[in-house]
């Protein structure tokens, strides 16, 4: 992660030299040199030239985080250079204009040729042609080649309403067939890992997920084999394709032919709401875009943020989100009865039963567990709440495996937050023995436990059954929520706005994707209501004035404010 | 006051309204026939007791004539689930439909349907100013509507309401200002005196002497009863029901029943101001009656006469499309309006050139 | 096109010719069918609803259906297109996820777990007919629907295939496969 790698290449400034081309007439001056998949300067493209114009050049193989491959052909683009006379001077038309030549078959002065705009580098004077008709013509018959063995089978692909050959065909292509032939059929619904299917038909063969898994992952397992129109994409003989970011090749595909099986038929991709949101799997945060309908989450996909993960996600991040629409979800506060058993209550009564008891605690007396799952303006409220009853207060840490692209070793979304906040120290983690020994020797007698499970954290279950009150404020049941006299359900951060801040200390925030089921509320929301009735001061009823309220609060994050963060985040020093 | 007055009274009263409200359900089943025929259809015919095929000839022509509908209906108006929905203002949602039902009812006192029957007029109340009375209590029908489009609180209700409180208190003015030349011309304002001038001869008619006022409170009489071509409060193409779109059951039946006895009691006035009441001015028949069978034709003529203008209403309904908002304002207020007005000062000149 | 009106005589603004015209027109009718005993429906029908059933005329729109093909099969493959273009929103489709019954046709992959169409909230627009690229939904002769709760008219994909029938068209789907099997290389696999 350290390095950047052609996974994650350095953001490279274009230079500063310009060159001056016309494109579709207009006079445009672009960088002489612009970073490329790997973020070394290299001449500007034609296609890039067209984009900083603000014309749509389509393609189907470039890409701008890929080697150039040049093998779709869509973005063929007509183009004129100036004319140079014998004497090596540019030809001038009588207005004193240099002469242009457009560029022609070189045996067949007649017609144009056009040149692949993702590969060709622009020279000065050079003019564009992106929408002339004779470009349209290229397009459209690149799109009739494509679409001569396409099995037109929309109605049961994945791909349709986001798929590219549909969006070009309507856009550039032509309505009907010329080709009566019988089509080529190629195999279909092909296993070719454990979480990727294959339809070889759809195919438009434009390797990008051959270029991404062996250029950027460096896992080379897909190649193209047999010849002509019966070329096809396949996994090496004997291989699997699974690695930890092959679902990234699910959208990298333009057409339907990777499909991701864990999304496959599940729903329409016109139906899903979109929203923009953060992977809470490990500490590095990577931007994703919630697709739901109806409160069901269908899917996570990445979203770009070059700071962060670029277009990527790992594919465990990708589907851990199944855990939010869990039946056995908290969704009911409770309160235990004197006679032991857990009885629904509201939250009235339960933020009630608690601000009555840490109103008599002891200074010391008083444990809070917080875990780095929750939002930093959680944290930040639970640190207030600490802080006003002289609570011990530790997060739970997780360490696992990492990797070199975007896995990190830290499994919490939000340490970082914990440590900015001040619910840990320098070492998360260090005060759990002594809260645990506490709990068992009898001088913690109350435990506000948020997020984690201390039987899992090592505390004996037995001796949590001590405690004169213990508040379990989670999403799933638990060995901790069945023991507690007060469960509060919460919200998965899917469920509610926040900021995350992740290893690198960058602060982002994410919206509400879906509705929490039941009583559940956002853990801000409640912890509110309990510092308040503690004796807080009444503060902000709104995400947005508790984060200005804990940026005032909190020095790493002076000066920030909630809508300057943005969809992609402010990186702060921890 | 004296015991037969009491008694009397209140046998009059429990009679007009058993009538009247036979009248309403029979006049719903006319409209439902007539507006059958004029679309080609034959209206309701299936409603059979159990007993009508028992009878002989007669019976399957009862059911075929849609005789016993009306019990049906009321039966189903009775039976069906009252209900009332969470939004409402309750308390004058409930008392909205008889707000609307009783006005109606109470304008037919002053109405005199019938001479005499021995010595008991055949009016319930006799007043001298039974015209004052009667714009008096008409009036307060729109309350009910209004109150009805107020209390449902959603939209639909709530422009029905609104458009009926316009419409009835524009129409109220042409309707009391062109009836005041027939007062003119009878110079008292008890309606039994102004039966009495119409007596003698078919001429002595108001609706011969004053066409124009009968034919601006006929229009008036339409737009007062929120019958078509003037049925903007509920309007069912564009408000759904207008002010009793939230109404079911039988709150829902008062405002049917209401519009049907605010339609009885307005021929009634009209048969009263305007047709000769309960005379008819051949064989002796404008006189009080001697005997009692002769004040039972006298009711009898009387009826007569109303069901003519029910039908009338009645045909009119299924003939005319509805009229737009601002045509209706338009015709309310820019043309009876100047025209009653002028009705009324050229009735009072040609009266005071005439008696001078 | 401006189309200039003609100035209304003071008869025509008190609505005059209007009514007389309508009572003709009304009268006419009302004449006819009192004392010459014609109505619309013996005219056109015979005689009247329950008795003389009505004939249900080709092209007309009723409830929407669910049809196999000639071969028993389900021809729906859960596109969801009907669900999105229905205006009332009566369509609801349950996709059969990656872990749902495979199609009962060869090659076709996909079809779907559930189809509800709720019959209260339908408007016989035709529209889902219209959208399938499948040929799967048909607006059929039904036109009298009831029943005694609501749940009891939200029709499910049994339900809606029984009622539907066989339509008979092209076999998109065995079509591509008898094509694919002809191929030389390339033998296909089906799910």
């Amino acid at each position: 992660m350290s390095t950047p790698t052609p996974f994650l290449p350095p953001q490279t400034a274009p230079s500063a030299e310009t060159i001056r081309v016309k494109v579709d007439g207009r006079d445009i001056d672009v960088p002489k040199m612009m970073p490329d998949w790997q973020g070394k300067l290299q001449p500007t493209t034609m296609l890039q030239a067209c984009q900083l114009a603000g014309v749509e050049v389509p393609h189907y193989c470039y890409h701008s985080k890929l080697p150039v491959a040049g093998n779709c052909r869509m973005c063929l683009v007509e183009f004129g250079t100036p004319m140079m006379g014998p004497d090596r001077k540019p030809v001038l038309n009588e207005d004193g204009t240099p002469k242009i030549a457009r560029s022609v078959l070189p045996y067949e002065p007649g017609t144009p040729r056009g040149a692949i705009a993702c590969a060709t580098p622009i020279s000065p004077g050079m003019e564009l042609y992106p929408s002339s008709a004779a470009t349209r013509q290229m397009r459209e018959a690149v799109l009739e080649s494509l679409l001569i063995n396409h099995p037109l089978d929309c109605p049961i692909c994945d791909q349709a309403g986001e798929c590219k050959l549909q969006e070009y065909s309507v856009q550039h292509g032509q309505a009907t067939t010329r080709f009566v032939e019988t089509k080529v059929h190629k195999p279909k619904v092909v296993d070719l890992g454990p979480r990727i299917v294959l339809d070889d038909e759809r195919c438009v063969l434009c390797t990008r997920c051959i270029r991404f898994t062996r250029d950027l992952v460096g896992d080379d397992k897909l190649g193209i084999v047999n010849r002509g129109s019966y070329n096809t994409i396949a996994a090496f003989p004997g291989t699997r394709f699974e690695n930890n970011y092959t679902l990234n090749t699910v959208d990298l595909c333009p057409v339907g032919a990777l499909t991701s099986k864990d999304f496959r038929f599940q729903m329409r991709v016109w139906f899903l709401k979109e929203t923009p949101s953060i992977c809470a799997t490990c500490a590095t945060g990577c931007n994703v875009t919630v697709g739901s309908r109806e409160e069901v989450i269908h899917r996570l996909t990445p979203r770009e943020n070059d700071a962060v993960n670029g277009h990527w996600m790992c594919d465990h991040g990708r589907l851990n989100y199944r855990w939010v629409g869990r039946s056995d979800r908290l969704a009911e506060v409770q309160v235990r009865l004197s006679s032991g058993d857990l009885q629904r209550s509201s939250w009235t009564v339960a933020l009630d039963r608690v601000a009555q008891h840490l109103r008599k605690a002891t200074a010391g007396s008083v444990a809070i567990i917080a875990s780095a799952r929750l939002t930093t303006e959680e944290l930040f409220l639970l640190r207030q709440i600490g802080v006003r009853v002289g609570a011990i207060m530790d997060s739970v840490p997780r360490r696992g495996e990492g990797d070199a692209y975007l896995v990190h070793a830290d499994k919490n979304p939000n340490m970082n937050g914990a440590r900015a906040t001040g619910v840990v120290g320098a070492e998360p983690g260090s005060q759990l023995p002594r809260i645990i020994e506490g709990i068992r020797t009898g001088a913690i007698r109350t435990v506000l436990a948020f997020g984690e499970d201390l039987v899992k954290a090592g505390c004996p279950a037995e001796s949590l059954g001590r405690l004169e009150m213990l508040v379990a404020g989670d999403i799933l049941p638990n060995a901790t929520t069945a023991r507690a006299h007060v469960v509060l359900p919460g919200c998965a951060h899917l469920e509610k706005r926040g900021t995350f801040i992740n290893a690198k200390g960058r602060v982002q925030r994410f919206r509400k994707a879906v509705e929490a089921p039941g009583d559940a509320r956002p853990e801000w929301e409640y912890l509110l209501d309990l510092h308040r009735a503690l004796g807080g001061p009444s503060g902000p009823d709104n995400i947005e004035g508790l984060f200005h309220w804990m940026a005032r609060e909190v020095p790493v994050l002076a000066g920030l404010e909630w809508s300057r963060l943005g969809d992609t985040g402010v990186t702060v020093t921890i | 006051m004296d015991w037969t007055f009491l008694i009397f009274t209140l046998v009059k009263i429990a009679v007009v309204f058993a009538v009247v409200m036979t009248m309403v359900a029979y006049a719903v089943l006319v409209e439902r026939k007539v507006s059958a025929f004029i679309q080609d259809r034959v209206g309701p015919n299936r409603a059979a007791p159990f007993f009508a095929r028992y009878i002989p000839f007669l019976g399957p022509r009862l059911v075929r004539w849609g005789i016993f509908q009306p019990v049906a209906d009321a039966l189903k108006a009775i039976l069906k689930e009252d209900y009332t929905p969470a939004h409402v203002r309750k308390v004058y949602f409930w008392i909205a439909p008889a707000i609307a039902m009783v006005p109606a009812l109470l304008t037919l006192a002053v109405i005199p349907f019938g001479s005499q029957i021995g010595s008991q007029k055949m009016v319930i109340a006799d007043l001298d100013v039974g015209i004052l009375y009667t714009f008096g209590i008409v009036s307060l029908g729109v309350y009910g509507i209004v109150l009805a489009g107020y209390a449902a609180n959603s939209k639909y209700p709530f422009l029905g309401g609104i458009r009926s409180s316009a419409q009835m208190i524009s129409y109220e003015i042409s309707m009391g200002l062109s009836v005041i030349p027939v007062f003119l011309l009878v110079g008292s304002l008890n309606l039994s005196d102004v039966i009495g001038n119409q007596s003698g001869s078919l001429l002595n008619w108001h609706v011969v002497k004053q066409p124009l006022a009968f034919f601006i409170f006929l229009i008036a009489a339409f737009a007062e009863t929120n019958r078509l071509p003037f049925d903007l409060p509920e309007a069912e193409t564009e408000l759904v029901g207008g002010y009793h779109t939230e109404y079911s059951s039988m709150k829902f039946a008062l405002f049917f029943l209401g519009e049907y006895a605010a339609m009885i009691s307005v021929s009634a006035m009209m048969v009263t101001l305007f047709l000769g009441g309960w005379t008819l001015p051949f064989l002796g028949l404008d006189q009080p009656a001697a005997t009692i069978g002769m004040g039972l034709v006298h009711i009898l003529i009387f009826l007569m006469k109303l069901c003519f203008l029910l039908l009338i209403i009645i045909w009119v309904r299924w003939m005319l499309p509805r009229f737009r908002y601002d045509q209706l304002m338009d015709l309310g207020w820019r043309r009876f309006i100047p025209v009653a007005l002028a009705n009324i000062i050229l009735t009072a000149a040609v009266l005071a050139f005439v008696r001078s | 096109m401006i189309v200039s009106r003609k100035p209304l005589s003071l008869a025509e603004r008190f609505y005059l010719p209007a009514v007389a015209n309508g009572f003709k027109v009304t009268w006419r009718h009302f004449r006819r069918t009192v004392f010459e005993g014609k109505t619309a429906a013996g005219e056109t029908a015979g005689g009247f609803h329950p008795e003389v059933p009505w004939k249900v005329e080709p092209g007309y729109r009723g409830a929407p259906y669910l049809v196999r093909d000639q071969e028993g099969h389900t021809k729906c493959v859960s596109c969801q297109l009907c669900e999105f273009i229905c205006p009332p929103k009566a369509i609801r489709i349950t996709p059969p996820g990656p872990d749902g019954q495979a199609a009962d046709r060869k090659n076709a992959e996909k079809m779907p777990r559930d189809f509800e169409i709720n019959m209260l909230r339908c408007i016989f627009c035709g529209l889902c007919q219209e959208v399938c690229p499948e040929e799967a939904i048909f607006l059929q002769k039904d036109y009298s629907l009831s029943g005694g709760s609501r749940e009891e008219m939200i029709y499910n994909k049994e339900r809606l295939l029984a009622l539907g029938g066989t339509h008979s068209g092209t076999q998109k789907w065995k079509h591509k496969l008898e094509e694919a099997k002809a191929q030389e290389a390339f033998p296909v696999k089906t799910p």
